[in-house]
């Protein structure tokens, strides 16, 4: 669901063509009837951004008919916890949870949650802020995280409490019903039960499912929790932390995965921890960590990770006195994310930008985009070719229409030639946490350069800019440790080019080393927070345990498959985990749930956790141990918790934290719908949705009449992205030479428009022209007894390049989801016509 | 003679990819049609249309739905020179440019070929066409360039799926049978072997497994050697294939085109359709 796998996924797609010959069912289900659906045993079509109505069918489904894994439920998951007495659920208030207040003014959302009824009931009553207070005085980190711990949750295994979280969620799904299901997503409820039973079928100790999700899921302004949805559904299967089960992200660049890891995010500083935010109580290094640090768990040892990291940011410079240097460190005061960055550039409030492999003149709301380039001062792209971007002063729509004058755009633009990809060495980080190291095949041409090399260049240039400043905000660059050029006669003879940074001792930063010896580090487990450990991402901790032993360079698949975690080839974090939380494959005393389904088990007379995959847990620790109650980390949990990253070490049907928009999913409309939400019809949309307000971002109303037509954008096998690596190879473009829009045969005869037809798309934005392709595999679906047509347009064209074509994201709104700000462009709404 | 060698590709696996056609011409370095700026074909997912001089692989995307899509496939095959046992190409061609390799594949000798074009009426499926940038004819090597290295043929080597599997034609053969095998047992009752056995052609050193007829994928199910595509009249075309031979390039060959076009002649009707 949500995912293209076939057509945007081919090479990773091998496994499923693989799991087909060995007899595997696949199902999918999707808007349109894609390559995928081609491969599938069965293809069930649905409204685009119905998935939380078509996934919380299934968990009523599961639910109702007493298919879920219970011995899996009760013990690993949080269905027996206890819900705190004020919380009220979207059934209690029409559509929203309790906590919703009104956000700030100034800010993209309209509301915003307060939490706080959302916790569990605890067994005596517990005030935070006082335990913040007391915790401030203590003398050590691990004193501090100690008077965090809260009181144990309150509990009821026979799951019939009426505020167990089983219970509410029971409650929550209810009117989730096949009817329902299929009034809302268009899904025939033959099929969707067919769905139905074949999940539940394949669920269970003998067997697993799996879900595979991408863009589909994601960009709709309810992404996260559609997400969250499944892993709902997937945990009430017992379906997680065991082979062949599993949501599995399907990322939608290459190595993405490593650029949320180390990672290039604004919000996050490396290993999945918040950045410093100026809007957070995170004034000083403590405060920092008694904000973020769930004191029970793994996440207890965050300490050791922030103070590591920033070891590696000052080097020598950060001292327990100066706390590690945290004041030096930039903190983010809001939404820096790509689309308000665009709109604050759109105001003129960015005098300047740096655009790697990145295209946002063909971007979200593209003509808004172009609109804000325009406003910068300077602007560097760094690309294979001039892209869109480098461009839009002389060949945008605008310019070529004699709307806007090249001489009028004061940008001054700096177009970088980049090398390629096999122009370079480094790792990739794949969507299964796997790294693997590549080498460098050639030099690039002339003076295109990698990115490594023009990073290295600028941090030593601005080094040297700020070397004199004795300004106190300057600090920061000026203590930054940067050490990455190579040792004097080590550089490569077999180049020629000159000013690379080495890449070995840029994984050994990420890696870690003691502080002193700068001996590398062989796990996090090493991780001190007192400095002596240096570790600038703790999740990829023992990548490189020591010098020559670089793992993702390893190359040794298992013999014939077998077991076929192949733990030899590559690298995955954590700890060259290959499925996280495994100690869920095990049933609570520590044996296979089948023996179809071993993968790890408890051996009793080695006193160990054994098995096909390093375990992911304590690897001593006995299933029966017992947890220590007002103990920290991983001590808090006993034998039987597999997620050892949650507080409670349990898997979370109910999010308690962590989420934005409520603790359970709920179905919302995307923004723009030709329909009122059917279940709340005084909540259409994602209450706390964002949205920037401008007069080019626009949308339509619920159900307008001059928009009825949903439409979705994608992406085919033969192009990637904008087009910026496909568009400019005459062997790619000829394979897909022009933008088209599919449509169903009746929405093609009710509009007069033939195959190859000129059609123009309209939306509440703005209009493009693109060929008709009218084809079957696009249908009419009955929403509510209304029929609803759904187009769809892959948006890979733009004006430069081999092959050229309108630009399908002009037709597109800034609109984002509350937790990571992704944007919906897989359901707005538009209109079509023959262009005459 | 090296074991004779070739492609299964099973089209169940097929997911319309264009891998193949991709690979095939980085490798043999074959130049996009008109720079790459072509215009937008409307059949499906397929702007390549056809097997050419310059396209050695083409995947073919077959839309079969019902009017209320209650049923509904979209097939995908990749289409590539079936290097036929009795090459009827090979048989006409006037020069020896065409030969058969230790491997039992057929392959164009560029440098021999004079653009004459007679083989490219005699294949019945289309494959063969003058490549514009040489003039001479072309068509799939079968990477004879990476046979003769010991490696797998560049398509088969791109193909995520294992669609198109390379290898010895007695081993993929097995394979085949117990993939179709395997699909009737899962009540795919349609699928098919194309190819595999002596009675298209001799063999066909590539053969398919299909989900439908062979004519659904434009593949003639009975497809005939040159005498009945190369001239209207079957006499003509034996005359042609008589005076072909009368040039006297290889007596063999003249003694196989005689019986070949003696058998076309006795045969009333076969199945001319032309593989697009």
């Amino acid at each position: 669901m949500g995912s293209n796998m076939a057509e945007n996924h081919p090479v990773a797609f091998r496994w499923v063509a693989q799991a087909k010959l060995n007899g595997t069912t696949l199902i999918h289900v999707d808007p349109r009837f894609t390559r995928t659906s081609a491969m599938a045993d069965l293809y069930v079509p649905m409204r685009s951004g119905t998935d939380i109505a078509f996934l919380g069918g299934l968990i009523r489904y599961v639910i109702e008919h007493e298919k879920y894994f219970k011995d899996y439920v009760v013990n690993y998951t949080n269905a027996a916890t206890i819900i705190n007495d004020k919380f009220q659920d979207t059934e209690d208030l029409e559509g929203v949870f309790s906590g919703l207040k009104e956000a700030p003014q100034g800010s993209d959302q309209k509301y915003i949650y307060d939490n706080a009824t959302w916790q569990y009931k605890r067994v005596q009553p517990w005030d935070a802020a006082k335990a913040r207070e007391e915790a401030k005085k203590a003398a050590t980190f691990a004193e501090m995280i100690q008077k965090m711990v809260p009181p144990a949750a309150e509990k009821d295994p026979t799951l019939q409490h009426p505020r167990s979280v089983f219970q509410l969620v029971r409650r929550h799904f209810s009117r989730y019903t096949p009817e329902l299901v299929e009034r809302i997503t268009g899904c025939p409820q033959d099929v969707f039960l067919k769905v139905a039973e074949t999940v539940t079928a394949n669920s269970g100790p003998e067997r697993t499912t799996t879900f595979v999700y991408a863009m589909g899921w994601t960009q709709h302004t309810y992404g996260v929790q559609t997400i969250g949805t499944t892993a709902l559904l997937q945990l009430l299967l017992g379906n997680m932390g065991r082979p062949g089960g599993g949501i599995l992200a399907l990322r939608g660049h290459a190595t993405i995965q490593g650029s949320t890891d180390v990672p290039t995010l604004y919000h996050s500083i490396q290993g999945y921890m918040a950045h410093p935010d100026a809007r957070k109580a995170h004034d000083t290094l403590t405060d920092y960590i008694l904000t973020e640090t769930r004191p029970t768990g793994y996440w207890a040892n965050l300490p050791k990770f922030m103070v590591s990291y920033l070891k590696s940011m000052y080097g020598d410079a950060a001292t327990p006195e100066n706390d590690f240097g945290y004041d030096w460190h930039p903190k983010i005061a809001g939404d820096y994310s790509h689309m308000p960055t665009m709109i604050a550039m759109a105001k003129g409030e960015v005098k300047g930008a740096l655009i790697f492999g990145q295209n946002p003149a063909t971007s979200i709301n593209a003509a808004l985009q172009r609109r804000a380039l325009m406003q910068l001062d300077w602007l560097v792209v760094k690309d294979n070719f001039e892209t869109e971007t480098a461009s839009f002063w002389y060949a945008s729509p605008e310019v070529k229409s004699g709307q806007l004058k090249p001489e009028d755009i004061k940008t001054e633009v700096f177009l970088f030639p980049s090398a390629q990809v096999g122009e370079v060495e480094g790792t990739f980080t794949n969507t299964q946490r796997l790294i693997q190291f590549h080498e460098k095949a050639a030099d690039p041409p002339g003076d295109c350069r990698s990115d490594a090399w023009f990073t290295h260049q600028l941090a030593l240039r601005l080094k040297k800019l700020y070397a004199d400043s004795t300004l106190p905000r300057d600090e920061g660059i000026k203590n930054l440790l940067w050490d990455f050029d190579y040792e004097p006669g080590t550089y490569p003879t077999d180049t020629r080019i000159q000013g690379e940074p080495d890449v070995l001792k840029i994984i050994r930063e990420i890696n870690g080393y003691q502080t002193g010896s700068k001996e590398l580090l062989k796990s996090f487990g090493e991780l001190k927070d007192d400095g002596s450990t240096t570790c600038a991402s703790w999740i990829y901790c023992g990548i490189y345990p020591e010098k020559g032993k670089l793992l993702a360079r390893s190359r040794e698949p298992d013999p014939d498959n077998k077991p076929g975690t192949n733990l030899h080839w590559g690298y995955a974090w954590p700890a060259n985990r290959r499925i996280l939380y495994n100690r869920a494959s095990a049933d609570p005393d520590g044996n296979p749930w089948s023996e179809r389904k071993k993968f790890i088990w408890w051996d009793a007379a080695q006193k160990k956790w054994v098995g096909y995959d390093v375990p992911d847990f304590a690897a001593t620790k006995a299933p029966d141990t017992p947890a220590k109650p007002g103990a920290t980390g991983l001590d808090a949990h006993d034998g039987k918790s597999p997620f050892i990253m949650m507080a409670d070490g349990k898997g979370w049907l109910f999010v308690p934290v962590g989420l934005a928009d409520g603790p359970l999913p709920t179905h919302y409309e995307p923004m723009e719908s030709p329909v009122v939400n059917l279940l709340y019809p005084k909540q259409q949309h994602n209450p706390i949705a964002k949205y920037w307000q401008h007069e080019e971002n626009q949308l339509a109303v619920v159900a307008d009449p001059n928009f009825p037509i949903v439409l979705t954008t994608y992406r085919l096998t033969e192009h990637h992205l904008a087009g910026a690596m496909t568009r400019w190879l005459p062997w790619l473009a000829e394979l897909q030479p022009e933008l088209f829009i599919e449509m169903s045969p009746e929405l093609a005869q009710e509009k007069g428009i033939k195959n190859l037809d000129l059609v123009r798309i309209t939306t509440k934005r703005r209009s493009i022209v693109a060929k008709a392709l009218v084809t079957p595999r696009l249908r009419p679906l009955m929403i509510d007894g209304k029929v609803v047509h759904q187009v769809g347009m892959p948006w890979h064209w733009g004006y430069m390049g081999i092959v050229t074509g309108d630009i399908v994201n002009d037709l597109t709104a800034m609109v984002g989801d509350p937790n990571v700000s992704i944007h919906e462009s897989k359901a707005l709404c538009c209109n079509v016509e023959r262009l005459q | 003679m090296a074991e004779p060698m070739g492609f299964f590709t099973d089209t169940s696996v097929c997911i319309g990819c264009k891998a193949c056609e991709v690979a095939c011409k980085a490798w043999n370095q074959l130049p996009a049609r008109n720079g790459g700026k072509v215009p937008l074909t409307g059949q499906s997912y397929d702007n390549t249309v056809e097997l050419s001089g310059i396209q050695w692989r083409h995947v073919k995307f077959i839309e079969q739905f019902s009017p209320d899509r209650s049923s509904g496939r979209w097939l995908m095959m990749s289409d590539v020179c079936k290097h036929c046992v009795q090459a009827g190409c090979l048989e006409v061609c006037p020069t020896g440019a065409i030969i058969r390799t230790e491997f039992d594949t057929v392959v164009i000798q560029s440098d021999v070929c004079n653009g004459c074009r007679a083989c490219i009426a005699a294949c019945p499926f289309g494959v063969i066409d003058i490549n514009p940038e040489t003039n001479t004819a072309m068509k799939c090597t079968l990477c004879y360039d990476r046979m003769q290295a010991g490696m797998v043929p560049a398509c088969a080597q791109a193909c995520p799926t294992h669609s198109i599997q390379f290898g010895p034609i007695s081993e993929l053969r097995q394979h085949a049978e117990a993939r179709l095998a395997q699909l009737q047992a899962q009540g795919v009752s349609q699928a098919r072997l194309y190819g595999h056995d002596e009675s298209i052609l001799g063999g066909l050193n590539s053969f398919y497994l299909l989900l439908d007829e062979p004519e659904v994928y434009g593949l003639p199910s009975n497809p005939q050697l040159p005498s009945r595509n190369v001239a209207p009249s079957a006499g003509l075309s034996a005359a042609g294939a008589v005076a072909l031979g009368v040039l006297g390039l290889v007596g063999l060959r003249k003694q196989r085109m005689d019986k070949l076009a003696a058998e076309a002649r006795e045969q009333q009707e076969g199945d001319g359709s032309h593989a697009g």
